[in-house]
């Protein structure tokens, strides 16, 4: 069992963490075709506070739910996660509570997080309701939260409705949303993937400038490693369940050192005509979470794949600046 | 509105002017509103915009498919000796998946969940191609192989594959009648960026092999310095700037193409650099912004963009949509700095 003492610069950590779902329905099970998939499957890591992480990877990758089981949205299957020196599995009642309000979600779609016929105000004021914030004091940290956000002149916008606002002030009024409890910790999910470029660049500046100024303590969660790059000074790489590398973020955009890592950063484009054409560095297909291979679960689109990959699972191990997942190391 | 000041010579298709609107209650809008650009022949040219800027409604009125509220209400898209704005609906038909094909956004609109993938692309090469069973079956093959899915899956129904397999299967319908041109709108945008990748390449390929011409919309910048030989940049239904990809992404000169350039990551950049936004939301439609629609957004603006811009050819091949287009270069190195984008008080 792991004993984790209490850390004091450590906000968050996970060891072993798991999240396995059974997939297939009665009717699989009666023929013996039910399958497990292994969405988080070992993962283990420590944050720092004040500390920024992408948690970075394809669909399927396990990024979503690690984030989900981070804010106890979803009940691990095993492993344990440890949120201020406390078991988050183990936080029921009041503790749940205040949890609740020290741990934020930023979601990915802000048309879906909102509720349309919910104002401004409102959806401001509900959780400042949920967390029994005096009636008299709600405005005051409504406005406070709207410029934080940097919404300009933010008393127009309490009685408005979700669809008077762009997308651009809507994942604004998100992240007040998340914010107005003052919490420590934020799971920011993909928070600008529905949002116009020219816009994009507004939301994540103010989402470095938040956090900055409140000492947050960040995980933002994406498949795009050049928006990782512009919020997290590290970045931890998932595939199928597992971690392949965490390190520096600029380490690994340099000089990534898993074989799909590597694959990874020569995959993004760059805005610049004069960029590298060369073939990817890895097979064709997808990974299947329902059926991945034994051993390294990159190993059938690994190039540099060999006997010891299916045999055994590639521990992570230290490697200069980074941790990294491979028997290539 | 003006039409391009210079074509490339013998362009495939040539977009002259072209104004479609969309009926909203009582209201029209003009989502685009005097487009003109030319394809040249065997080349990639990348559609780019933002959301509601009108590119994937000019991509559809190429085909003439286009919303039941919408109507084409002006301009020409001269292909092959035709005016596809105005020849009947029967020859704009015969003209689709022979000479014309369109591969839409999420490949799983396209593909009908009920059949096999081979019954699909029977559809296209017997219906359309004239094409026998055998001929189809043999045909069928070799698509697939150029877009590299094994042939034993043509008997799959599309949940069977994988997205980005799909998406490889809405490019082998695409090809199966040897268009001239290909309309991709999006067709990467919902892909991992590693297949994204893939079937970028395998586009890019296949394009060359074919000497096909395909017009791509995106709203990627990234993904137009990839692939594409052109761009037309879009801005709220009007094209800010056209010419060659190297020149509208090295040289932009419209503010908004500038602007666009700042505002995206670059993982070759310096990891200390700034992303820019261009404060505000591009206008209503329903109701524009009387001259530049860019005016209320751009640093830029004086009081002559008030009225409407004129096109300004700054280099041989790229027009540009702007009263200050001959200022371009003095603009761009101001363009660069972000005091310049700061919000105007």
């Amino acid at each position: 069992m792991n004993m984790i003492t209490k850390k004091p610069d450590v906000l968050v950590s996970v060891f072993d963490a798991k999240l396995h779902y059974a997939v297939g329905g009665a009717f699989a099970a009666m023929r013996g075709k039910s399958t497990v998939v292994k969405a988080v499957d070992g993962v283990s890591f420590d944050i720092r506070r004040g500390e920024s992480v992408g948690l970075l990877g394809e669909s399927g990758c396990g990024k979503t739910s690690m984030g989900r089981l981070l804010l106890k949205l979803e009940e691990k299957t095993g492993g344990t996660i440890h949120f201020d020196g406390e078991e988050v599995g183990a936080v029921r009642g009041s503790r749940l509570k205040k949890f609740r309000s020290k741990a934020q979600l930023i979601f990915q779609n802000p048309f879906d997080a909102i509720n349309p016929r919910f104002t401004i105000r409102q959806t401001l004021a509900e959780p400042l309701e949920n967390a029994d914030i005096p009636k008299r004091e709600r405005e005051g940290r409504i406005i406070t939260a709207l410029e934080l956000v940097k919404l300009p002149e933010p008393a127009q916008f309490l009685d408005r409705y979700p669809h008077h606002l762009s997308g651009g002030q809507l994942q604004r009024v998100v992240m007040a949303r998340a914010l107005i409890l003052q919490p420590e910790f934020v799971v920011a999910d993909e928070p600008v993937s529905m949002l116009d470029v020219s816009v994009r660049a507004g939301v994540l500046n103010v989402f470095r400038d938040v956090r900055d100024r409140l000492g947050l303590t960040a995980i933002y969660i994406s498949h795009d490693l050049a928006l990782v790059r512009y919020v997290c000074e590290r970045t931890i790489v998932m595939y199928l369940g597992r971690i392949m590398e965490d390190g520096p973020t600029e380490d690994i955009v340099r000089e990534p050192l898993h074989p799909y890592t590597k694959a990874l950063v020569a995959a993004v484009p760059v805005p610049n005509p004069d960029q590298s054409h060369d073939p990817l560095p890895i097979g064709r297909g997808a990974p299947d979470p329902r059926n991945p291979p034994s051993g390294c679960v990159f190993r059938d689109r690994c190039p540099a794949a060999h006997a010891r990959c299916a045999a055994e699972i590639p521990q992570p191990k230290p490697v200069g600046t980074r941790t990294v997942a491979c028997h290539l190391y | 509105m003006s039409e391009p000041l210079l074509s490339v010579r013998d362009p495939l298709l040539s977009v002259k002017d072209l104004r479609v609107s969309y009926q909203v209650g009582r209201n029209f809008v003009h989502a685009v509103d005097g487009a003109s650009f030319d394809i040249p022949r065997g080349s990639i040219t990348g559609l780019v915009g933002e959301s509601g800027c009108g590119k994937t409604t000019v991509a559809r009125a190429l085909t003439r498919v286009i919303a039941e509220n919408a109507a084409i209400t002006g301009g020409q898209i001269l292909f092959d000796g035709k005016d596809l704005a105005k020849i009947p609906e029967k020859e704009m038909n015969a003209l689709r998946w022979r000479d014309i094909a369109f591969i839409p956004q999420s490949a799983m609109n396209s593909l009908d969940p009920v059949y096999t993938v081979e019954y699909q692309l029977d559809e296209v090469l017997r219906r359309r191609g004239g094409l026998s069973r055998k001929q189809s079956r043999a045909r069928s093959e070799e698509l697939f192989e150029m877009v590299g899915i094994d042939a034993n899956r043509l008997n799959d129904y599309p949940h069977q594959f994988s997205g980005g397999m799909r998406q490889r299967v809405a490019i082998a319908l695409a090809l199966a009648l040897d268009p001239k041109l290909i309309i991709a709108d999006e067709p990467v945008t919902a892909l991992d960026v590693i297949v994204q990748r893939q079937i970028l390449d395998q586009l890019k390929e296949l394009q060359t092999r074919l000497g096909v011409s395909v017009i791509l919309v995106t709203h990627d910048i990234s993904v137009v310095a990839y692939i594409c030989d052109r761009t037309v940049v879009m801005y709220a239904g009007k094209v800010a700037e056209s010419g060659t990809m190297q020149a509208a992404l090295t040289a932009p000169s419209h503010p908004y193409t500038m602007g666009l350039r700042n505002a995206f990551p670059d993982l070759q950049g310096a990891a200390s650099g700034i992303l820019t936004p261009i404060e505000g939301a591009p206008p209503n439609l329903a109701s524009p912004p009387a001259g530049c629609r860019f005016k209320p957004r751009c640093p830029f603006a004086l009081d002559i963009c008030g009225t409407e811009p004129p096109v300004i050819e700054v280099a041989p091949d790229h027009p540009v949509l702007c009263h200050r287009a001959h200022e371009s270069a003095a603009l761009r190195i101001e363009s660069a700095k972000t005091e310049t984008w700061m919000a105007p008080a």
